[in-house]
């Protein structure tokens, strides 16, 4: 009786966190460690390395979310990375022509204001992916094609091609700084994640977004003003985007039209890795988390073994369709 | 075919059946969901293989078992309820693609469409084959699909609910179509739920009952209330309601309501307590003028009153903070959202008021809900977290009406409840339903099942081309008359 | 037949094709006029030159999206079979008809690998295709460095000039290597989809797997086929782009997905299967190709254009999105 309560509330929790995607991730992500740790040694455990993990998570992370969010409803939100760019340039365009001052408050209120302007130009991009895709029924993949080459066609425009370089030192430390040895980005990378957590799994909010993503028209039946949640969904994706962006610019020291155009991709994989349906309405920011610490690790692992970095995506791949095949394999083995 | 039985696992879908068909006769093929119907088609079509034992023999060859290939081979031919059409080809590629199936061989188009209009000429259908289904009505479609099955030389045919989408002119030519079938030979096994057509069509029927056949019987010597009586097991007889609600208050008045191609003059009142059954052919008008008043299809003239007042409803959710609730008529994909859990099903409607403090909503009051909306509603569920399309069409159904109930609404429309819900579980349907008025609840309920509006209301309207003819309380009405006046 | 002439034009005017090649006569009337430049030969034969890379790949992906899946491994694939090929190429020397066999049996093989994938462990084809980008296009860095080949063999780097003609007294044309490989790919695929069975199996399939599940289809030999043929399609368009940019540069290609799939779109293929024709497909590429090249005409900045081809796209999609709700609105009515 007893052990039966605790296998329940075992399962309970293994669901609330994502399902038996949970449990095939950090089985995975336990075995790689022991890998590496083996084949490694000491080195995979120094704190620079741990350190040097944790700083190139963050920004693919908080693309990854805003990536997720698009997923769970059904859609898919290709204009990530420009929105981050033009974010990003906007921030960079208002700190580097005018700086009052030098450390007084003007200074530190000029920085606020840029970062507020570039979440406003984010926050706009969301709302026009939102219109477009809740009010007028583009399929997301089109509508998001579309303003991802409008953002990078505007970034490219106003900078011809340019990077837009050297910032003060409170956004540097955003990207590079540490708070007692846990790189800021990561801080924010949780500032992230557990609202972003919370918003799906326990609000109203975030229940519509997952119905929606099953079955858009039968949540609509049921009172759901579901062209609300999908606007204010894409804007959330965008302001993400936003969030990444300041992290990027803050650790590159710099901001381009073109930065980061290779996550794409790799925020899907990460995002379905993690246990996210493709098709929309079930996947957990926890299979998330494991499985950018699974991508991050092997990185990181590869990288100490001088291994090249795109063997790493190669692992990347292969690790995706292994974990994806798991479902079917164990049907296969159960029958 | 003989000794026919199917094990899935541990569980017996069909127990030693035997079935008998005959060249140029139509057999009905009864039963609850789960007393083996599908199961024994899919044997008959191929797809399944019988266990062992069992023997198919087709005009004297015997088979121990068939695939689709050699069952399409020999004549038979399965007609799904989604008719399994591909929406994007033309009628012409539809009726013949069974033909052309070699691999890499050019198309031969006229060859197609020679095949196609020869089938389309048996079934007297006149519509360009160069249409894509796409743009058909479900009637066209299902001409469409009969084609196929003549153009594959069909001698049996099996139709699996076939009348499920029509209108019941639509069906009296189907009916009409299937004797010409018969006529040319050709055996037709009809399944369906809806009895008494059944009857009117029917020479012989056999009835299944969880797995094993109860019996073959020739149409003419039973009624539908023994025939669902040979279903279930169980006698369900009742009685029409006595009219006792004309005191109540009026809930809700609708005057003079008009939509342009939808319906005109509606005129109607609703009282607290009262079940109003509303019937009518499909494409009436009523499954329109039921979104209406859920604020999903806005009327283009009249007033909605509640309590007395007029109301605006401009979208559903205004309507449901009016108190106004709708059960569609479509479960599967409108009322539930089959692959997420029971739980999200059930708190879909409330999830505002059930959000605490900074609007988050803890599981534990999730949990809550959801336990008192189960036992409330007697759903058998075994975890609230599995998806909602574990359960069964009956526990279904109850979690769409918890989901409303628990908005605390007035009016409760229903539109055609029962759907695909077996007679035993109906009945448990009916039950939550009077309850409901019991307790004040002013219920709509739409059906185009006869004995379903004169049965459970206690006022029926009928409706025609989108206006109603007849409002009479269930009292001084009777079958005969109420068909009458859906079909005149 | 002139009735079933008329429905037929009825239906083409109601069709998405109808719309696009409207806005791109109105487009090139308009450039037309105001570049005299636009409407030579000189630069129709440079457009289809330039986009004959993405106008095959868009057509195996056609097939694809039609049957009912997708994949975006293509410029991974792409990458890899120009490596295989030119590398083959150069160090035991070849011809063109070994080149192409060798580039598009790579790309027939690492579609397989797809189709495997898919079939066989039963992963949506998303999933499998992200996966198989990083793996092909990984692996093939590992494997080579990313070094580029520069020195590709002299017939391949002459390339071909067929049908040469002279225009005016300056210029002379002809078909070259680009224009043939993106001609034949377009009547291949025409004749695949709408001449032969296996062809209207595969808009059968995308339209409702089940019913050709129940049909009888091989519907694994299909699926094998479509995903084949995209890798064949992958091959062919490698050599095409080697031989304009005359070097195997194995790091360009991959990031190039998303211009193909824009294309394909655009012209009408819908990514729920089923739906899209070769006709919509060559529109969609033209409605590209010919914004851009219009811009530059028109002496927009190249920094620009890409702005305006984000707003034409953004535009079209949302026009045509609007007019089939206003289409279905009406219907609902009527």
């Amino acid at each position: 009786m007893k052990q039966e309560t605790s296998l329940s509330w075992l399962q309970r929790v293994g669901r609330s966190l994502g399902g038996g995607t949970i449990g095939t991730l950090t089985l995975l992500l336990v075995s790689l460690w022991v890998v590496f740790a083996l084949v490694i040694g000491d080195r995979f455990f120094s704190a620079s390395t741990l350190q040097s993990m944790a700083f190139q998570m963050p920004e693919l992370g908080i693309l990854s979310l805003a990536m997720m969010l698009a997923l769970l409803s059904g859609g898919l939100n290709l204009s990530i990375i420009a929105t981050a760019n033009l974010t990003g340039l906007t921030i960079a365009f208002m700190l580097t022509r005018t700086v009052p001052g030098s450390e007084g408050i003007a200074w530190v209120g000029w920085q606020l204001v840029a970062i507020a302007a570039g979440f406003a130009v984010a926050g706009l991009i969301g709302l026009i992916n939102g219109y477009v895709i809740a009010y007028l029924n583009v399929s997301p993949i089109l509508a998001t094609l579309g303003t991802m080459t409008l953002c990078k066609g505007v970034a490219i425009g106003l900078t011809r091609g340019n990077v837009i370089s050297g910032f003060p030192d409170p956004i540097i430390f955003i990207g590079n700084g540490t708070i007692f040895g846990v790189p800021f980005a990561l801080v924010v990378f949780a500032l992230c994640a557990v609202p972003v957590a919370i918003l799906l799994n326990a609000t109203p909010f975030g229940a519509k977004v997952y119905l929606i993503g099953s079955n858009e028209k039968a949540t609509r039946y049921s009172g759901v003003d579901t062209r609300a949640v999908l606007l204010r969904l894409y804007v959330y994706s965008s302001l993400l985007a936003g969030v990444a962006a300041v992290v990027m610019m803050a650790r590159f020291n710099s901001a381009n039209a073109a930065y980061g155009e290779s996550y794409l991709l790799v925020t899907i994989l990460a995002a379905v890795l993690g246990g996210v349906d493709p098709f929309g309405g079930f996947g957990k920011v926890g299979g998330l988390v494991l499985a950018l610490a699974i991508l991050q690790m092997i990185s990181s692992a590869f990288n100490l073994l001088n291994l090249s970095q795109f063997l790493t995506l190669a692992i990347w791949g292969g690790i995706l369709i292994a974990v994806a095949a798991v479902p079917h394999l164990r049907a296969l083995l159960r029958r | 075919m003989s000794g026919i039985s199917k094990r899935f696992g541990g569980v017996h879908a069909l127990r030693n059946v035997d079935l008998t068909l005959e060249a140029g006769e139509v057999h009905c093929l009864v039963g609850e969901n789960g007393s083996g119907k599908s199961t024994l088609i899919k044997i008959i079509s191929g797809v399944q293989a019988p266990e062992p034992g069992g023997r198919i023999s087709i005009a004297g060859q015997d088979y121990p078992h068939l695939n689709p290939v050699r069952s399409t081979h020999c004549g038979i031919q399965v007609i799904y309820q989604d008719l399994s059409l591909f929406p994007n080809l033309s009628v012409a590629e539809n009726i013949a693609i069974g033909q052309h199936l070699g691999g890499l061989r050019t198309v031969d188009w006229t060859a197609m469409r020679t095949i196609a209009l020869n089938a389309m000429a048996k079934v007297g259908a006149e519509f360009d084959p160069d249409t894509k289904v796409a743009e058909l009505p479900i009637a066209g479609r299902q001409l469409v699909a009969i084609c196929r099955a003549l153009a594959a030389d069909a001698r049996l045919i099996i139709m699996d609910e076939p009348t499920a989408s029509l209108t019941r002119h639509e069906v009296d030519a189907l009916i009409a179509l299937v004797s010409e079938l018969k006529r040319a030979g050709i055996c037709i096994v009809f399944v369906s739920h809806r009895l008494d057509e059944v009857l009117e069509i029917a020479e012989r029927v056999t009835v299944l009952r969880d797995g094993a056949k109860v019996g073959t019987f020739a149409a003419d010597t039973i009624d539908s209330r023994k025939l669902s009586h040979l279903m279930t097991g169980h006698a369900f007889d009742y009685d029409i309601q006595p009219y006792h609600v004309s005191a109540a208050p009026v809930v809700l008045e609708i005057k003079g309501l008009g939509r342009d191609g939808d319906y005109e003059d509606i005129d109607l009142t609703l009282r607290s307590g009262e079940i109003l059954g509303l019937t009518g052919l499909l494409g009436s008008g009523r499954t329109e003028l039921a979104l209406s008043l859920f604020g999903m299809n806005p009327p283009d003239r009249g007033a909605i009153l509640l309590d007395g007042k007029p109301v605006t409803l401009a979208s559903n959710a205004e309507a449901i903070r009016q108190g106004i609730a709708y059960v569609p008529e479509d479960r599967l994909t409108l009322g539930l959202i089959l692959d997420q859990s029971i739980t999200s099903n059930l708190t879909l409607t409330v999830l505002e008021r059930l959000a605490g403090r900074l609007g988050l909503i803890s599981a534990g009051t999730r949990k809550d809900h959801v336990a008192q909306w189960v036992s409330r509603l007697g759903i058998k569920v075994s975890d609230p977290e599995n998806p909602v399309k574990t359960l069964s069409g009956g526990n279904q159904q109850r979690v769409v009406l918890a989901k409303w109930m628990a908005t605390n609404p007035r009016v409760l429309i229903l539109d055609s409840p029962t759907v695909g819900v077996d007679i035993s579980a109906k009945d448990g349907i009916y039950e939550v339903i009077r309850r409901l008025a019991d307790a004040g609840v002013a219920v709509l309920l739409i059906s185009d099942e006869i004995p379903e509006v004169l049965y459970h209301s206690h006022r029926v309207l009928v409706m025609r081309h989108g206006r109603l003819t007849l409002d009479v309380p269930a009292s001084q009405t009777s079958e005969p008359a109420l068909r009458q006046a859906v079909n005149a | 037949m002139p009735d079933s002439l008329k429905a037929a034009l009825a239906r083409f005017r109601r069709s998405h094709e109808f719309w696009l090649l409207a806005v791109i006569l109105l487009l090139c009337a308009g450039l037309g006029v105001a570049n005299a430049q636009f409407l030579t030969m000189q630069n129709l034969f440079d457009l289809l030159t330039s986009y004959a890379f993405v106008g095959i790949l868009a057509l195996g992906l056609l097939v694809v999206l039609i049957a009912g899946g997708i994949d975006i491994s293509f410029t991974a694939t792409a990458s890899v079979a120009q490596y295989v090929a030119l590398a083959f190429a150069n160090a035991y020397g070849a011809n063109w008809f070994t080149v192409f066999a060798i580039a598009m049996g790579t790309g027939l093989a690492l579609g397989a690998i797809n189709a495997q994938f898919i079939q066989k462990l039963r992963i949506p084809s998303i999933i499998v295709s992200v996966a198989t980008l990083n793996i092909f296009y990984g692996l093939l860095i590992f494997v080579t460095g990313g070094k580029y080949i520069y020195s590709l063999p002299d017939w391949f780097a002459t390339g071909i000039f067929w049908f040469e003609f002279d225009w005016g007294k300056t210029s002379s044309y002809g078909v070259n290597l680009q224009i043939l490989v993106l001609g034949v790919s377009f009547l291949i695929t025409w004749l695949l989809l709408n001449r032969t069975n296996i062809g209207r199996q595969v808009y059968a399939m995308g339209g409702n797997p089940d019913a050709a599940q129940r049909l009888g289809f091989h519907t694994f030999r299909l699926n094998m086929l479509v995903y084949c043929y995209m890798g064949v399609m992958a091959g062919a368009a490698s050599l095409v782009q080697a031989q304009l940019a005359q070097s195997v540069a194995p790091t360009v290609l991959v990031g190039k997905e998303l211009d193909v799939v824009a294309a394909v779109v655009l012209g009408g293929a819908s990514l729920s299967g089923g739906v899209g024709t070769v006709l919509g497909t060559f529109l969609g590429l033209t409605l590209l190709a010919v914004l851009q090249n219009g811009l530059i005409l028109l002496g927009v900045s190249s920094y620009w254009s890409q702005l305006f081809v984000g707003l034409v796209i953004l535009i079209s999609v949302s026009v045509t999105a609007w007019s089939q709700r206003e289409r279905r609105a009406r219907r609902v009515r009527a």
